[in-house]
């Protein structure tokens, strides 16, 4: 990913950016990653790979005792990593918000959804607090809640699952943000619910031309929404290219592992499902962090990092970082 | 359903809760989480019950061991009927049945290392204590490794705090395990493992199973039979390979849309039901269902479908059925397993 240039300046630039808890324990090691104007990029990974460490560090959501470290991680062109708390804070929503996985929790159960959005409207001193309540009846139905009003005097444990989500949403673009992360936003979700919240994403994204950083570990939502996809494993970018082409000719042992695993990918005959035998390891210095549970691990794997191989070297390439990968 | 065949059948089985405001006069209506549920398990039979949250799939799996008093209804175990839901009563069916909760290190107890937590059943059931080697051997059958029967429960991963449930179900060898959202939480890469054990323990002890799920393509896998809850009504139920292919009931063709399929070639253009499952405690009338189906008709407002069968093991409740010929590969590409030859 270093070597091309952005034709539009990106809304998050990350360039061999490390993180680890206490500076002791990795949890993300040397990630590239690039989210253009208007573009779903997904990261894809299971529990541990690092991707919601990677989403929190983001919006600097992650506790004092972490070390990021890095050439660049950069925030609508803002320098996260030398950035002072009051600079963050003054990132945080115009330039990016977030949606977390459970929208229970997203939200105060002390106070009524109408008071915490306008909480969040803080900035508008202009503006009247009727003018701001307009401005959150608007959003609460661009997001398809009904009965927006109604729901202003309402208290979070009120309303299901789903309707939260969408004032969840609703809340994120409010700010009107460059870049929407999204942390397994469909997770806590019914599938009838996760449907309608992901055509509801990419109606946002269409519409307000926000970005949005998807991170989820399923593989449906990913080939639903997304326009580029990072499969993360051990805190690694492991893979990463366009959708269609992730989706169609996966390289990376892992990814190829993964997708074999997929119960909805695989013919319904079949009764037994594969697995992928060992755990997900912490992340490793040097070699490939799936050595260990790789069937075609080769000698070099173990002690040589595996460069970015091209896979397809089209406009939008599609990269793998593995030494079978290599011509 | 043909009766003297299955090993453990609910007939009609309803369960209401009191309403709010219990000891208030203005105390509200009881509310009825399942109504009139018939459900027959076979001897060996994986039997999936599919539903949103709130359709009463957890609260059926509850019931039949009585974990949750029904309030109606009728429970038959091999042919005999339980003459009462007493907890008395409902002993005969716990000897034959255990139970894997939703989360399992939440069913353990804390302070208790997981070998004497898989030996625990065996004992309250009087039949004597297991030996060591016993343990290790019901850890081994759960593919649980052995270093782990010394450990507490929270340091077990998802799978293998899975996998110990698993263990101490079989230590009082069940002939029916009821399993509540057995994969909820895990990784792709683990959940077919879990599975692969349910189908290793029926081949070795012809186990039936009862799989509470909301994943679809888990129990378009392993299951043998379907069963489909709203509001806790079933609207449909038959064999897998039947419902997968041609849905009868509008809401199973609901669910199996809303599935994401991963290839971002077949993307959907709109979601295939729109709105949230109504409340119990203001149930749609007519048809439960028509508030959000896409197929209503006037006559499903006002009149409640009954169960018809469409053929001897396949019941639907709607006035309109699908038609048997819309498959599901004709309707569109939508839900085509595909990528059977990818590996």
């Amino acid at each position: 990913m270093t070597d091309q240039m952005p034709v539009t300046s990106p809304v998050l630039e990350m360039r061999d950016v490390s993180i680890s808890y206490s500076g002791i324990i990795p949890a993300v090691t040397g990630v590239d990653l690039l989210v253009r104007p208007g573009e779903i990029v997904g990261i894809i990974g299971e529990s541990g790979s690092g991707k919601s460490t990677l989403a929190q560090s983001i919006l600097g959501l992650l506790p004092e005792t972490v070390k990021i470290s890095g050439q660049k991680l950069a925030l609508s062109g803002v320098d996260l990593l030398a950035a002072s708390d009051s600079t963050l804070r003054n990132l945080r929503g115009p330039a990016a918000a977030m949606i977390f996985q459970n929208p229970m929790t997203t939200f105060s159960p002390l106070h009524t959804l109408g008071r915490q959005l306008m909480d969040l409207l803080w900035r508008e001193r202009h503006l009247s607090t009727l003018e701001k309540r307009q401005m959150i009846l608007v959003a609460l139905q661009d997001v398809g809640l009904p009965d927006p009003a109604a729901r202003l005097e309402a208290y979070p444990f009120q309303l299901s699952g789903g309707m939260l989500q969408r004032v969840a949403i609703a809340a994120a673009l409010l700010m009107r943000p460059s870049l929407l992360v999204a942390d397994e936003p469909t997770t806590a979700l019914d599938v009838t619910m996760e449907a309608q919240i992901l055509h509801l994403m990419r109606e946002i994204r269409n519409k307000a031309g926000v970005s949005i950083l998807m991170i989820s570990h399923h593989l449906g939502v990913i080939a639903e929404l997304c326009d580029r996809v990072a499969v993360m494993y051990a805190g690694r970018i492991v893979e990463e290219g366009p959708v269609e082409t992730i989706f169609a000719d996966p390289r990376h042992p892992y990814t190829k592992a993964l997708f074999a695993c997929e119960p909805a990918l695989i013919s319904d005959t079949a009764m037994r499902l594969p697995v992928i035998g060992g755990e997900v390891p912490r992340p490793v210095d040097v070699g490939c962090g799936f050595a260990g549970r790789c069937s075609q691990v080769l000698d070099c794997c173990s002690v040589l990092s595996p460069p970015w191989v091209a896979v397809h070297n089209t406009d939008a390439p599609h990269l793998s970082r593995c030494h079978r990968s290599a011509p | 359903m043909t009766a003297g065949t299955a090993l453990i059948e609910a007939n009609n089985l309803s369960v209401s809760v009191p309403g709010s405001g219990r000891w208030s006069l203005a105390r509200k209506p009881p509310v009825d989480i399942l109504i009139d549920v018939s459900v027959a398990v076979r001897p060996g039979e994986i039997v999936c019950m599919v539903g949103e949250s709130g359709s009463g799939k957890t609260t059926f799996g509850r019931s039949l061991l009585g974990l949750v008093k029904p309030s109606a209804g009728q429970i038959v175990l091999d042919g005999t009927p339980l003459p009462d839901f007493t907890q008395r009563s409902f002993r005969r069916i716990r000897r034959e049945a255990s139970m894997l909760f939703q989360e399992p290190v939440t069913s353990f107890d804390p302070r208790q290392r997981i070998g004497s937590i898989i030996a625990e059943p065996r004992r309250i059931a009087g039949s004597g204590s297991l030996r060591n080697e016993d343990i290790v051997e019901l850890a081994r059958k759960a593919d649980l490794a052995e270093p782990l029967l010394s450990h507490f429960p929270h340091a077990l991963s998802g799978g293998q705090a899975r996998r110990a449930a698993v263990a101490r179900s079989l230590s009082v060898v069940p002939r029916l395990i009821v399993a509540d959202e057995p994969t909820a939480g895990l990784d792709v890469s683990v959940q077919g493992g879990v599975l692969n054990l349910f189908l290793d323990i029926r081949e070795e002890f012809q186990t039936a199973f009862l799989l509470i799920t909301h994943n679809l393509s888990i129990a378009r896998h392993v299951s043998d039979r379907i069963v489909i809850l709203y509001l806790g009504r079933v609207l449909e139920s038959g064999p897998a390979r039947e419902i997968f292919r041609a849905p009868r009931h509008p809401y199973t063709r609901a669910l199996l849309d809303s599935e994401p399929v991963p290839d971002p070639t077949k993307r959907r253009t709109a979601p295939p039901v729109i709105g949230e499952v109504p409340s119990l405690t203001a149930r749609p009338s007519g048809c439960e269902f028509h508030t959000r189906c896409g197929f209503v008709q006037d006559r499903c407002r006002h009149e409640r479908p009954v169960q018809s069968t469409i053929s001897a093991d396949h019941q639907v409740a709607c006035h309109f059925p699908l038609s048997p010929r819309l498959t599901v590969v004709d309707q569109g590409p939508r839900l085509v397993p595909r990528a059977a030859n990818r590996k």
